[in-house]
């Protein structure tokens, strides 16, 4: 059953993905680009990161999208000007530079010899410290997240934090309206 | 489940290799930066795969510091571009290319 569930949600996953990379209108792409998300979402509850799963559609299929939708409504650049045609020669080689890639992949990970299949370890339901090799031990639980956020990762954590002030700054620094003469300097007198 | 972890990867590699494609072959700013947000997705599914497969939750929490970054790289790409819109009255890449003249 879950065998199944694998390749239903990784077909979806990646149809949907190689839709919105070839659909020509950028409003269309986006609606391709949740189904996408959402398919990797239900391929982490397959991988039992159920946790992270609900931040990918919350996060991902929900603010990042509609962040996406309201510039692409914003700009109106819905569709793509037909007077500019991308040169034949980019084409062939996006196309070229996709099929080796993939041919890569495929190649690689379908050997036997490369990766051996390792079976997948037994979920603990509870966090009881630091395992052997100084690692977190894999716990389905939100509870683990917090334990690893304050302990191990906590250096990270206030790290992302700061990345998140200096993101919001930039972002009003870079949208601002830029004026031609300073108003605040001439009312001083 | 019988599904290893070769199976997720190829799922991971090739998602990444659709983002890739997605950025050389467009010329619309906003979907190469959709398709590198794909990517970033990708490596994101290999992380979880590979966490899974080792038993150790580390990383799981690589991938949530991710999406943390890429929420916060996705507002200022977007800022960027409409601050780009506002100068040149177009987001196709054939426009923005003084550097190349």
């Amino acid at each position: 059953m879950a065998d199944l569930l694998f390749y239903l949600f990784a077909g979806i996953t990646l149809i949907s993905a190689l839709v919105m990379v070839l659909m020509p209108n950028a409003v269309n792409g986006a609606m391709c680009m949740i189904v996408s998300f959402l398919g990797t979402a239900a391929l982490f509850v397959l991988l039992e990161a159920y946790f992270l799963a609900i931040l990918q559609v919350l996060v991902y299929a929900g603010a990042v999208m509609v962040l996406f939708l309201f510039i692409i409504m914003l700009l109106d650049v819905g569709e793509d000007s037909p007077a500019v045609k991308p040169a034949k020669l980019s084409i062939f080689a996006a196309l070229t530079g996709f099929v080796i890639l993939s041919g890569l992949v495929i190649s690689l990970f379908t050997d036997p010899a490369s990766l051996p299949a390792t079976p997948a370890f037994e979920v603990a339901e509870n966090p009881t410290g630091l395992s052997a090799n100084n690692g977190i031990p894999f716990t389905t639980s939100a509870k683990s997240f917090g334990y690893s956020l304050f302990t191990k990762y906590m250096l990270p954590f206030q790290m992302t934090g700061f990345l998140l002030l200096a993101a919001m700054v930039g972002v009003i620094v870079v949208s601002k309206r830029i004026t031609e003469t300073e108003p605040e300097a001439e009312t001083t007198d | 489940m019988t599904i290893g972890l070769n199976a997720f990867l190829i799922i991971a590699g090739l998602l990444f290799a659709i983002g890739m494609l997605g950025v050389t072959l467009r010329r619309n700013t906003l979907v190469m930066f959709m398709s590198l947000e794909m990517m970033l997705t990708a490596v994101n599914l290999a992380l979880v795969a590979f966490s899974r497969y080792n038993g150790t939750m580390d990383g799981n929490l690589f991938v949530f510091f991710i999406i943390t970054v890429a929420a916060a790289e996705v507002a200022v790409g977007l800022a960027i571009i409409v601050a780009l819109f506002k100068r040149r009255q177009s987001v196709m890449v054939e426009h923005l290319n003084v550097l190349s003249r």
